[in-house]
């Protein structure tokens, strides 16, 4: 059978593919200590030209440290970081094309909003005329003509998010850092504003790098994410890739909702993998489209996302591959999906969703029912990591 | 059922008010006595008021004491700025602690050792006492005081800020002038308030630091007192009183106001919001 490629092929934009392409900002073996913690440990990083990145990461994992050096706030302990070709070193923050929007949007409470988004085109000694078209510019982008003259204590959350935002859009920066920037906004404001981001950063065709401990903010927006732990980078990919390919337990269990089941490899067969589920998890057969580099007899975990398990009341027939018998232990409605946990012969437990594509207000499937559960080969992933 | 204040908290508040206000009552009262004896009731006037104008040498001396204060105030407020913000942002330096403990070391230091010890430095360094000499000591008590006051305004500081104007291009100097220093000026000014009062009220330091030609009103008033207290000494009291008062008044006033008024933004923002 021929290697069926998995996750999403088509792409437009994706200069990371491209060899020959030359990164825009370059981190290139930094390390950052504070004291006797290591925030970042030996980071190289590539983003390029008008990408949309997103760090993402538990706290104090380094993301924020990242953008705090690449803002030029910390300095690299060792290692540099290169903008669009040109060594970071030394050049202070106020020199640097780059612009922050602040976690706590550090909005200057004694100045106006008007005034707030031309302070830094003031700084550049720009004509009164131009600045007060790019601050209108800025205003009418942002939606905030009516609140010119506010000061910052006068505006609600979102709108004091939107000048930040204006502020640090108005000096057309080569690069754009948000720093957790939808944080403070409640559910509803924050789905809007996470659009009206990614259309901004295709109109002004700026590079956005985003630091966030918020995966869904990070899989909606960004091109590529860099999932960091522990001051290293995990794994590098675009929101496909890391939700369907994650290269490590740490990444699978970080997004989403995963099952991870222990199994060992029983044979290695050209374009697959025969697994078998260790005892503790009852022993059934797995078979992957898979390729690993993990010897046969070694002990690995096979992940799986409860929405690619399907799930039917029966009792299990003669033992089957990827397929397994289980009791239902918990059912969570949420309206869109439900959730089923299926309990194993021993304590493990299997997590699967389902579409509630009608509207049966009488579920099929209840407690204690003795279900099946079964996927297809390309379904999940083997992880050695 | 709502019961009243007790009686002994209402003796307490009498008697603290009494001990600390019934004396600058009495020479408040007393300013405005028409007799020349002051412990003898003749009659309401204004003359001695009338009197106070008259009397050149009190004016000369509190012409002294306003610029002295005026000048002391001022350096002591850039000088206890300064050390507010290194004791504030330079987080753990060597001998942090030393330095915050001498910066606070002339709060609680007898003033008249600190008296002295100004007399023996510009004894020692042969340097003539007058006018600059009552400056230099009382910038250097008031600084202290400046840097407390100034200090609590930073801590409340948000550092994104400057680092945001940092960001949008604006050099660290300036970051300092058009942000920072905006933030903090009720501190500053409150801290500048605290060293005018404080240097214009100081009769041990100058008394030790002067010299010839420089008499500020404290020393005047004492010098006359012991001669005998006249009705002229209360009036000029009474007017110091008034000003200060007013001072502090409308200090406080602007504040509240301030206050109120952003409490008012802010509620009205988050109705907005709904």
């Amino acid at each position: 059978m021929a290697k069926k490629p998995v996750g999403p092929v088509r792409r437009a934009f994706a200069p990371w593919e491209n060899p020959q392409s030359v990164p825009f900002i370059e981190f290139r073996n930094v390390t950052k200590r504070f004291g006797d913690f290591v925030a970042v440990n030996n980071l190289s990083l590539k983003i390029y030209e008008r990408e949309f990145f997103a760090l993402l990461g538990g706290s104090g994992c380094g993301k924020t440290t990242m953008m705090r050096m690449l803002a030029g706030f910390e300095t690299p302990t060792e290692g540099e970081i290169f903008l669009d070709g040109q060594s970071l070193a030394g050049v202070p923050p106020y020199r640097r094309p780059a612009n922050m929007m602040f976690q706590s949007y550090a909005l200057f409470p004694h100045m106006s909003v008007e005034a707030n988004i031309a302070f830094g085109l003031k700084q550049d000694g720009m004509a009164k005329d131009k600045m007060a078209e790019r601050v209108a510019e800025m205003l009418r982008l942002t939606k905030l003509e009516k609140f010119a003259r506010r000061k910052p204590h006068q505006l609600s959350g979102g709108q004091r998010q939107r000048v930040a935002l204006a502020r640090s859009l108005a000096k057309r920066p080569k690069v754009l850092l948000l720093d957790e920037p939808l944080g403070a906004l409640d559910r509803k404001l924050r789905e809007e504003t996470q659009f009206e981001l990614m259309n901004l950063q295709e109109e002004l065709k700026m590079t956005f790098l985003v630091v966030t401990h918020d995966q869904e903010e990070a899989m909606t927006m960004a091109d590529r994410i860099a999932v960091m732990d522990a001051g290293e980078i995990i794994q590098v990919a675009t929101p496909g890739e890391i939700y369907e390919m994650p290269n490590s337990r740490f990444v699978a269990d970080f997004i989403g909702d995963i099952n991870l089941i222990e199994a060992r490899v029983v044979a290695k067969v050209e374009g697959g993998t025969l697994l078998r589920a260790v005892d503790g998890w009852g022993g059934f057969d797995i078979d992957t489209i898979q390729e690993t580099s993990a010897a046969v007899g070694d002990t690995v975990w096979y992940a799986i996302r409860p929405e690619k398990m399907q799930i039917e009341v029966g009792q299990a027939g003669p033992p089957a591959v990827n397929t397994v018998g289980a009791e239902v232990w918990d059912i969570a409605y949420l309206g869109d999906v439900s959730i089923y946990h299926s309990r194993l012969g021993d304590a493990q437990t299997l997590r699967s969703t389902v579409a509630n594509r009608t509207r049966l207000v009488e579920r099929p499937i209840a407690w204690d029912d003795h279900v099946v559960l079964c996927w297809a080969r390309d379904a999940g992933v083997i992880l050695t990591a | 059922m709502r019961t009243g204040p007790s009686w002994f908290n209402v003796t307490s508040i009498v008697l603290g008010f009494a001990f600390l206000y019934l004396p600058i009552l009495i020479l408040v009262v007393f300013s405005f006595n028409e007799s020349r004896l002051v412990t003898v009731w003749g009659g309401f006037s204004t003359k001695w008021y009338v009197a106070l104008l008259n009397n050149d040498q009190l004016l000369e001396s509190a012409f002294v004491s306003l610029r002295v204060a005026f000048l002391s105030a001022t350096l002591a407020t850039v000088l206890g700025t300064m050390a507010a913000l290194v004791l504030v942002r330079i987080g753990r330096f060597r001998g942090r602690t030393l330095f915050s403990g001498m910066i606070y070391a002339p709060l609680v230091m007898p003033e008249i050792i600190l008296g002295l010890s100004f007399l023996l430095l510009f004894v020692a360094i042969d340097q003539p006492r007058g006018f600059w000499t009552i400056i230099i000591s009382h910038t250097t008590f008031a600084m202290c005081f400046v840097a407390v006051v100034v200090q609590s305004r930073l801590v409340g500081f948000d550092r994104s800020l400057e680092e945001a104007a940092l960001d949008l291009g604006c050099p660290p100097a300036r970051t300092f002038f058009v942000i920072t220093l905006p933030l903090i000026l009720p501190g500053v000014i409150a801290g500048w308030m605290l060293a005018f009062t404080l240097s214009l009220d100081d009769l041990v330091i100058s008394s030790f630091t002067t010299g010839p030609g420089a008499t500020t009103l404290p020393m005047k008033i004492y010098s006359q007192v012991r001669l005998g207290v006249t009705p002229e000494i209360n009036a000029a009291c009474t007017i110091l009183v008034g000003i200060v008062t007013v001072a502090v008044v409308i200090a406080s006033l602007a504040t509240r106001r301030q206050e109120m008024r952003r409490e008012r933004d802010e509620r009205r923002a988050a109705a907005a919001t709904g």
